[in-house]
């Protein structure tokens, strides 16, 4: 076996999948708390890639310099997008609280293509080219036949962001209201938990995720256009699922996994089928596995 | 509440707005030309927009938490228009009659292009009684709905270009081969929740689409099949106008077929089990109700309407290739039926027929069209979720111990 | 039988056995596992070690662990809910006829071609309905819809809902939880006379000791998933074991 191929592969993996966690974890925070598959979430990550790259191009006409731009073209990616996801829930899902399941979903959808269309409409149909945001760094030049430095800065990126989101829902007041709606949402109402804002923040923190993702994954691939959030979706909800839904760190854990399993099968096996081979792992570990991975199995109360 | 609290309120609503659509609207790049566009006047439209739509939604917001509080307090629903013409005999019969006439003249009094729209929202007729099985009476939401509908056309434009079959021979072929991929699908699918359920069905469609995308030998790849030949009649020449009606007539029939039967199954036995199954799964199977074989027969039903027409949209357009099963096709019949009203024959009609003839006539807003669907998924959900023709339900009325009748 | 969930067992070894004709009573404090117990009956849970037999009315043995709920509802064990779990949007017969469902047979081809023995089953389910909610004494609310039934008359529904899929043993799942003293006491001439008419066998759950006293033919008890007596509500009553576990230690003495 190739060792340097393999090595690619498993890297390219481990970065596909850290996009994909940061992408899934506002589609496991919000069921965790709400219980809703937030279909337009895969939109709120396109938002932000759009966002991203208007303000990136803006500020270099402008003439700011490259880590400028990288710095404010995210901040305003993740603000923007957390704007949308708490507009998002306060119009499409605040309205339908305690109404059916089925309501609530087909809402979502209605927002998904909404946001869709806006951004077609207001912006463009095509394929938008995507600056190089992140600098190479000139000390790993040697390695960067391995991995790049822009590699580097996702993977590293995705930790830091697991590793402060776990210590905001283990040690702050806020992570713990989230921890009590999520197990139980009146019972947290009555002991004085404002459900409302969890609900809010809870869409705003993955909302922001999915934009850091967003910027990274669109400056490392080159362009966006306006349906990215549809398979970035699927795929991001397929890593959730896989790790368990509602579980932050199934959420890391299924990611991984996918973007591992994806790339050693578009490398080693096909790369045609490579969209129908994240739909088959869905479907397959959805009637197999239906908890996930780290997911803890629920038995109905009756 | 003061009228200057709702105007500082709706003021603070649109300058939300303008900030949060300020990059998308306002700023267009052009990263080729490296050119920056700004458009101020969106801004403008936005704000004034927003403005006057926080009024309406928050007046809307109030009435439907009124409407609420009304229905705790006893009041029930009250009888739409339409199904006060339904139980009212002496109106019904005569408006039935006239609509029948209207249906069959009509092909006659329009030009083709018109005849051929009507086709089309027939078939919408069809689609969407086929998922309002699935989704308005059994409560399974099925986003790959589409996928049946491929199996359709393909059944009917491969056994034709292969063998030479027919129309005719095809079409309840493409029936009951939507009716096995239904069971093949469903099969494994029932068992999840609603909500998986939807992401699986979603999955299992676009699946379906990627493959006969990809597998060029079988399908024939992204350029499909043409010269699918129209339905004949015992080897007729039809002119082109002729065979435009005879289409027409053949899809009328066929969803006034579709009519009948979903109905009736609405009110058997198997109608009553989806019902209960939808309120409470674990109850209804507590009480004898096999569940995955009643799912299974709402999805298998379903699936052979979409099969049908997929017969018939091959034998309509003569040419198929698969973007024309997109999720977004399925999501199109899922509108029909949530605008319609679920769980309602009679709304599902009007949703197919506003859904389709509106676009058609609004042409120059085409362009909006996904929007605006966006849009009235998300209205119809908080603020109408019953659909245009709510469903009160027919219930079985018992009227005594002798009769023992409807 | 047993029933583990991840390291709670949650039900331990129960041995209990029910004789035709017999109302049997299955008590103890809450969270002792009766609710489990009934649930692994009925098929909703499958549980981890032991044996269910039935011996029904026609005569031989079947064990039913692991069943579907919908083939042990069939096989004539009906039950109530805790929580009331009836279908809100439908009528109070319609609810009953789903009851029937299982004893029905027609199917899509009756559905859309509505043969004679079709119509005709379907009104002979009607009036079958019809008999049991006379029964129950719910026949004036025959087209209301469920959910505007007082609290009551929902619980009796529950009832009348299982008796319809001819049950030969009734699981009712603390039947007179919430009512009033009279509706309970209706409730037991109800049960007393459901066992003459319908012959059937009751296994219920209930906090009423009142209504279990003075129901039932023998009582078991649990308390941490385990049985811890069992007899005559008589001996029931003076036991000592009993005693402890529904009121704490120093009682005892």
């Amino acid at each position: 076996m190739d060792l340097q191929y393999f090595a690619e592969l498993f890297l390219g993996g481990l970065t596909r999948g850290s996009i994909y966690a940061l992408i899934a974890l506002g589609y496991t925070m919000v069921y965790g708390i709400i219980e809703l598959i937030n279909f337009a979430h895969g939109e709120i990550y396109m938002i932000g890639a759009f966002t991203g790259l208007i303000v990136a191009t803006v500020l270099t006409f402008a003439g700011f310099p490259t880590l400028a731009v990288l710095v404010l073209a995210s901040v305003a990616a993740v603000v923007y997008s957390s704007c949308y996801g708490f507009t998002m829930e306060k119009i499409a899902y605040k309205p339908l609280r305690g109404a059916p399941r089925l309501s609530v979903l087909i809402s979502a959808i209605g927002m998904s293509l909404f946001l869709q269309n806006y951004v077609l409409l207001a912006q463009t149909s095509d394929f938008l080219p995507f600056p190089s945001l992140v600098p190479d760094l000139a000390f790993w030049e040697p390695y960067a036949h391995i991995i790049s430095s822009q590699e580097i800065v996702i993977i590293s990126v995705t930790a830091t962001v697991m590793v402060l989101l776990n210590l905001l829902i283990k040690f702050t007041r806020m992570g713990k209201a989230m921890r009590a709606t999520s197990q139980d949402r009146e019972m947290a109402m009555l002991t004085g938990v404002d459900v409302n804002r969890v609900i809010s923040v809870t869409f705003v923190i993955g909302s922001a995720t999915a934009a850091l993702g967003a910027v990274l994954i669109a400056s490392h691939i080159g362009q966006i256009n306006f349906y990215i959030g549809f398979i970035a979706g699927i795929k991001a909800f397929v890593a959730a699922v896989l790790g368990g839904i509602g579980s932050v760190p199934g959420a890391v854990v299924g990611a991984l996994v996918l973007g591992w399993t994806e790339s050693f099968f578009t490398g080693y096996i096909s790369s045609d089928y490579e969209d129908v081979f994240a739909f088959i792992f869905l479907v397959v570990i959805l009637i197999f596995k239906p908890s996930g991975i780290l997911g803890r199995s629920e038995t109905q109360k009756v | 509440m003061t009228p200057l609290i709702e105007i500082r309120k709706s003021v603070l609503v649109s300058i939300w707005f303008m900030f949060l659509t300020f990059p998308i609207m306002v700023i267009r790049v052009n990263t080729v030309e490296n050119v920056v566009e700004w458009r101020w006047h969106n801004m403008i439209a936005i704000g004034a927009g927003s403005f006057l739509l926080s009024f309406v939604w928050r007046y809307m917001i109030r009435r439907k938490e009124q409407g609420i509080r009304r229905q705790r307090e006893g009041a029930g629903p009250r009888l739409s228009i339409f199904q006060r013409i339904g139980q009212e005999r002496r109106i019904f019969l005569p408006a039935l009659t006239l609509l029948a006439v209207a249906v069959v003249v009509f092909p006659f009094l329009v030009s083709m292009y018109q005849v051929n729209i009507m086709t089309t929202a027939f078939m919408y007729i069809m689609l969407g009684l086929g998922l309002n099985i699935v989704v308005g009476v059994a409560g399974l939401l099925d986003l790959g709905y589409v996928a049946f509908y491929a199996v359709g056309a393909y059944t009917y434009a491969l056994l034709n270009h292969h063998f030479g079959l027919n129309f005719w021979v095809c079409l309840p072929i493409g029936a009951a081969l939507g009716a096995g991929f239904g069971i093949l699908l469903g099969f494994p699918v029932l068992r999840l929740r609603g909500d998986y359920l939807a992401i699986v069905t979603l999955g299992f469609g676009e699946i379906i689409r990627l493959v006969l995308e990809n597998w060029n030998e079988f399908s024939f790849g992204p350029s499909g099949i043409s010269n699918i030949p129209r339905p004949g009649l015992f080897g007729v020449a039809f002119s082109l106008e002729a065979h435009a009606r005879y289409i027409y007539f053949i899809v009328v029939a066929l969803a006034v077929f579709t009519i009948f039967m979903v109905n009736r199954l609405q009110n058997s036995r198997i109608g009553r089990a989806w019902l209960a199954l939808r309120e409470d799964e674990i109850a209804c199977q507590a009480m004898g109700v096999d569940k995955t074989r009643t799912k299974l027969t709402a999805f298998a039903l379903g699936a052979t309407w979409a099969g049908l027409a997929g017969v018939i949209f091959a034998a309509k357009t003569t040419f198929i290739n698969p973007a024309s099963f997109t999720i977004w096709e399925s999501i199109n019949i899922l509108c029909i039926v949530v605008l319609g009203g679920m769980g309602s024959i009679t709304g599902v009609v009007l949703g197919a027929l506003v859904l389709v003839l509106l676009p058609e006539y609004l042409r120059a807003f085409a362009e909006y069209r996904i929007l605006t669907f966006g849009v009235v998924l998300v209205l119809m959900m908080v603020f109408r979720p019953g659909g245009i023709v709510s469903n009160v339900r027919r219930t079985y009325q018992f009227e005594g111990p002798d009769s023992g009748d409807k | 039988m047993s029933m583990d969930f991840g390291g709670l067992r949650a039900v331990d070894r129960l041995d209990l056995m029910i004789h035709r004709g017999e109302i049997v009573a299955l008590i103890g404090p809450n969270g002792a596992g009766k609710t489990t117990f009934f649930n692994c009956i009925t098929g909703l849970y499958t549980p981890t070690e032991g044996d269910i037999h039935i011996h029904p009315p026609g005569g031989g043995s079947k064990r039913i662990n692991g069943l579907k709920p919908n083939r042990v509802t069939e096989l004539g064990l009906a039950r109530t809910f805790q929580n009331i779990r009836l279908f809100q949007q439908m009528t109070v017969l319609e609810n009953v006829m789903i009851g029937r469902h299982c004893r029905l047979r027609s199917g899509i081809a009756g559905a859309v071609f509505r043969p004679p023995h079709t119509v005709s089953e379907e009104r002979q389910a009607a009036m079958d309905s019809y008999r049991i909610l006379e029964k129950i004494g719910l026949e004036s609310f025959v087209n209301d819809l469920a959910k505007n039934l007082p609290y009551g008359a929902q619980r009796r529904l529950e009832i009348a809902r299982a008796l319809a899929t001819e049950p030969f043993l009734l699981l009712l799942d603390e039947p007179a939880a919430g009512m009033n003293p009279h509706e309970t006491h209706e409730l037991d001439q109800l049960i007393l006379r459901l066992r003459e008419t319908e012959n059937v066998s009751i296994l219920l759950i209930e906090h009423d000791m009142k209504l279990v006293m003075s129901l039932s033919d023998r009582i078991y008890v649990m308390d941490y998933g385990r049985k811890i007596a069992e007899g005559a509500p008589g001996r029931i009553k003076n036991d000592p074991v009993v005693i402890k576990a529904y009121l704490g230690e120093e009682y005892v003495a």
